[in-house]
């Protein structure tokens, strides 16, 4: 580590600590800026500078920034801030951050339209707009300065928060210059800065929000306590769509530190001093529940469902050419079904969501990714309008995509309804698992034509299965179709000639969906980079040179894979039971080619031991969040692969806890390499990437350490023995 | 029942029945909420917390069962020798994500720091394969305790 990053660390430390003690002095977890950012600048009585909504700079100095993105373990508390800070010119370490109020208006995701953090687009959509933000808050500050000292505002320049006259050297103090800048109106535009004069951008830069996360001190959802606080645990019914017909409460409501038993029309909770007392209160309860009409479902049922749907035609995601007739003049033609499972999001902190419910206002405290969501659905549940639903944002422990969605705010708002109070409803693991909304389970039918040398000449695609988007952003779902669903499937890095693809929504029974990390492509890339290499196969050649053969047309694509498959030294020998497999995309705007090597034991498991992966995201923002996330996404796709399956048995999700929903632990963890090519192209996602590759890289693995070619997710050991 | 246990060299007293984890004496009573709800059934470690400077999963550790048994949380490791070199190293190494977990990784690799001051990685796969990290963080905490294993930290 260099003396650059250590230094860079104490001032974030610091700033951190100042986050921390401005944020805690409330009691109640971390407290928002409830007083609204603007649009535009206004001057105040304070003599506080608010060029726009992210950026607030006191008389005193402070720089506070507003996060129109919340951070889950991915960086975003930096990298947002680094977008803001090279425009602005200020050091990290002199900028406290903010959460985000619910505003749609303010700080929505122009990639979204909706105010959440999701699908890897944190940096991409704020790359330009908060570029601009800090940088038209530096040309107000520089004019300010510039009037105060009666000079040409060309001859001043900005620099770690200071305002300097050039050439007389004379300084001003951001602070300094508030009330007046607040006074000069704004640019009509701005021009930014090239990539060769980065300051910030591209360097490695401590997180800002890690010193809190060694010490216990950080504040997520879980650890808010307003003053008066009861605790809940429920219980919602077993089945999706059943409803609770009967409780007898007696020897619970004679456990020490019970208070009350709420009864919702489905569910059952247990109010108490602790969730010690809420917990053994609801093993104590007996229930009845009316299952309802998905009483009998089965995972199979559901699948059978699906593959049936993938034998008729649906909307056309993307037609290139003319694959039928393609495919009815190929030399040889290779058919695949493939098929990937329902998954839990299992965050390592549980649902969660604290109420207090007031009659005719409401306060709720919660970990988020969709803050002004939280706040219409619960104003829904309330029946109270948005304006009186106030919704103090944490820090995230996991999202995953879990926690885009407010069914749990909704839930507690419903139980707070009937509790004096504020009250804090914490789900059991088991109910995390059995009652979260899932990955949606995918059948692919897939077929392609090979002409006399190997090549594609044909590529068909159906695939079946729901569409979050179609519920979650309706006005994004047209005409049968919607980005998501379909990415990773369509636009493939690869020169095919003759492509269709056809997407048939099927909304699954009693069991509701979700987004998962990598979302549409954790499901697509799968299957497109399975097949591919099935393809490989087919035609007798190698997996890597085979894709390459591809590529001619995609030089990014062709980088990543040619640099991924020298570090991770493809091709040469591995001992008995071992074997190498890759994987290529395009996804969240980021090229991304994993090498993960294998081995399959005698009794069919399966171990990861490496994974080299070659990246093209852009612009590099933070280098080591890069990596990190990197890393993550790996751990999190090898735990899908391996492990990751939810069922359903008699409508009841068969998994409850990390016994029988397993997570990968450090004795099995692969060593992982990343490798980032150097590039100019904006900044693509990143959270995500890392978890679609990987999946089709260890299965592609297996089947080079076995012949066995895996085609339904995860890896069952039991086909695997020898 | 009223009990009276040591945490973080404070007696705290606490009524409450004596089949109650620590856990929910340390968030919900006492209101430190460092130490995190994960499982309930130690099978992630997110509760981690030391007792007489072992680990142990506090969700199923009865707070009738510590008697005179002195409790350690994450708000305290920093004060020996072995957590504060943790909590160090797993900034250099920039461990969290999430963060979430991370409280109870700190404890297990404190744990471990004090007991074997040069872990392999056999023991380190040994004293943390009972702490899930979501976010995957492994890589780096495996490094980290190894940077911890050759750092000197100032005693206090």
């Amino acid at each position: 580590m260099t003396s650059d990053r250590t230094a860079s660390h104490a001032s974030a430390t610091l700033s951190r600590r100042s986050f921390l003690v401005k944020t805690s002095l409330a009691g109640g977890g971390l407290v928002l800026s409830l007083s609204l950012p603007l649009g535009q600048s206004r001057s105040s009585s304070t003599g506080k500078f608010e060029p726009n909504a992210f950026i607030r700079i006191g008389h005193d100095g402070e720089v506070v920034l507003t996060m129109p993105y919340v951070e889950m373990g991915q960086g975003t508390y930096t990298s947002i801030p680094m977008l803001i800070a090279e425009e602005l010119e200020v050091g990290l370490g002199q900028v406290r951050l903010e959460h985000a109020p619910p505003n749609e208006k303010l700080y929505a995701n122009p990639l979204l339209g909706v105010q959440a953090t999701g699908n890897s687009n944190a940096i991409r959509g704020a790359w330009k707009p908060l570029r601009e933000a800090g940088a038209t808050a530096r040309i107000m500050l520089i004019e300010a300065a510039a009037r105060r000292w009666g000079v040409d505002a060309k001859h001043c320049r900005a620099e770690a928060g200071e305002v300097i006259h050039t050439p007389s050297g004379r300084r001003l103090k951001y602070g300094e210059l508030a009330a007046k800048a607040a006074m000069i109106p704004p640019p009509a535009s701005v021009v930014l800065k090239n990539a060769d004069e980065f300051k910030l951008i591209g360097t490695p830069v401590r997180r800002l929000d890690v010193s809190g996360k060694v010490n216990g001190s950080a504040l997520y959802g879980i650890d808010a306590r307003p003053p008066g606080l009861k605790i809940a645990t429920l219980a919602q019914s077993p089945v999706f769509g059943g409803r609770l017909k009967k409780v007898d409460d007696s020897a619970a409501m004679a456990i020490k530190g019970v208070r009350q038993i709420v009864r919702l029309d489905d569910a059952v909770a247990v109010v108490a001093d602790h969730m010690g007392a809420a917990k053994k209160g609801l093993a104590a309860l007996k229930i009845e529940w009316e299952d309802g009409r998905h009483a009998g479902l089965s995972t199979q049922d559901i699948a059978r469902e699906l593959e049936d749907a993938t034998l008729k035609a649906g909307p056309v995601a993307q037609d290139i050419g003319d694959a039928a007739k393609a495919l009815a003049g190929a030399a040889t033609r290779v058919q695949a079904s493939y098929h990937l499972p329902f998954l839990a999001h299992a965050t390592m902190e549980p649902m969660n969501c604290t109420v207090h419910f007031r009659g005719d206002e409401c306060e709720i405290w919660v970990g988020t990714q969709a803050i002004a969501r939280v706040q219409a659905m619960a104003a829904k549940a309330a029946g109270l309008p948005p304006d009186k639903v106030t919704v103090h944002n944490h820090l995230i422990g996991g999202g995953f995509g879990r926690r885009l969605e407010a069914d749990g705010a909704v839930r507690a708002v419903e139980i707070a309804k009937q509790v004096d109070g504020p009250v804090k409803v914490v789900w059991t693991r088991e109910e995390d698992i059995q009652h979260d909304m899932y990955r949606p389970y995918w059948v692919d039918r897939i077929e392609a034509g090979l002409d006399e040398r190997g090549r594609p000449v044909a590529w068909t695609n159906r695939f079946a299965g729901s569409s979050v988007i179609a519920r979650w952003l309706p006005p994004a779902f047209r005409n049968g179709l919607d980005p998501d669903t379909t990415e990773g499937a369509i636009d493939l890095v690869y020169s095919l000639p003759n492509v269709h693809v056809e997407y048939v929504r099927v909304e699954p029974p009693g069991i509701p969906t979700a987004f998962w990390r990598s979302v549409g492509p954790s499901h697509n890339v799968f299957v497109t980079e399975s097949f591919i290499d099935e393809l490989a196969a087919a035609a007798k050649q190698d997996a890597v040179a085979y894709r390459r053969a591809l590529l001619d047309h995609n030089p990014r694509a062709k980088a990543v894979l040619e640099l991924a498959a020298e570090k991770a030294g493809w091709g040469t020998p591995l001992p008995q039971g071992r074997g190498r497999g890759v994987a290529l995309q395009n996804v969240f705007g980021s090229y991304l080619a994993q090498v993960a090597e294998v081995e399959v034991a005698k009794d069919g498991s399966v171990r990861v031991h490496r994974v080299v992966c070659a990246m093209d995201c852009g612009i590099v923002v933070n280098p080591d969040t890069v990596q990190a996330q990197i890393q993550s996404g790996v751990m999190f796709g090898v735990t899908a692969a391996l492990y990751g399956e939810i069922t359903l048995k008699s409508g009841r999700v068969e998994q409850a806890n990390f016994d029988t929903y397993q997570m990968l632990r450090i004795d099995q963890a692969p060593a992982i390499e990343v490798y980032l090519v150097k590039s100019a192209e904006p900044p693509g996602g990143m959270g995500e990437a890392g978890t679609s590759g990987i999946v089709p890289a260890v299965a592609n693995a297996v089947f080079a350490a076995t012949g066995r070619r895996l085609r339904k997710m995860p890896i069952d050991p039991d086909a695997l023995k020898t | 029942m009223s009990f009276t246990i040591d945490v973080n060299g404070i007696p705290r007293s606490v009524d409450v029945d004596g089949d109650t984890p620590l856990l929910w004496v340390l968030r919900d009573v006492l209101g430190m909420t460092g130490t995190k709800f994960g499982c309930g059934m130690a099978l992630c470690g997110a509760c981690t917390v030391h007792l007489d400077g072992a680990a142990v999963r506090s969700c199923i550790t009865t707070v009738d069962s510590i008697g005179e048994g002195k409790v350690t949380t994450i708000e305290a490791i920093g004060g020996t020798p072995a957590g504060a070199k943790i909590q160090r190293a797993w900034l250099e190494h920039e461990v969290p994500q999430c963060g979430y977990c991370q409280s109870g990784q700190i404890m297990s690799a404190s744990a471990l720091l004090a007991d074997k001051p040069h872990p392999t990685d056999a023991d380190i796969d040994d004293a943390m394969s009972g702490n899930i990290c979501r976010c995957g963080t492994y890589v780096r905490i495996r490094e980290a305790i190894k940077l911890a294993a050759g750092s000197q930290v100032k005693e206090r």
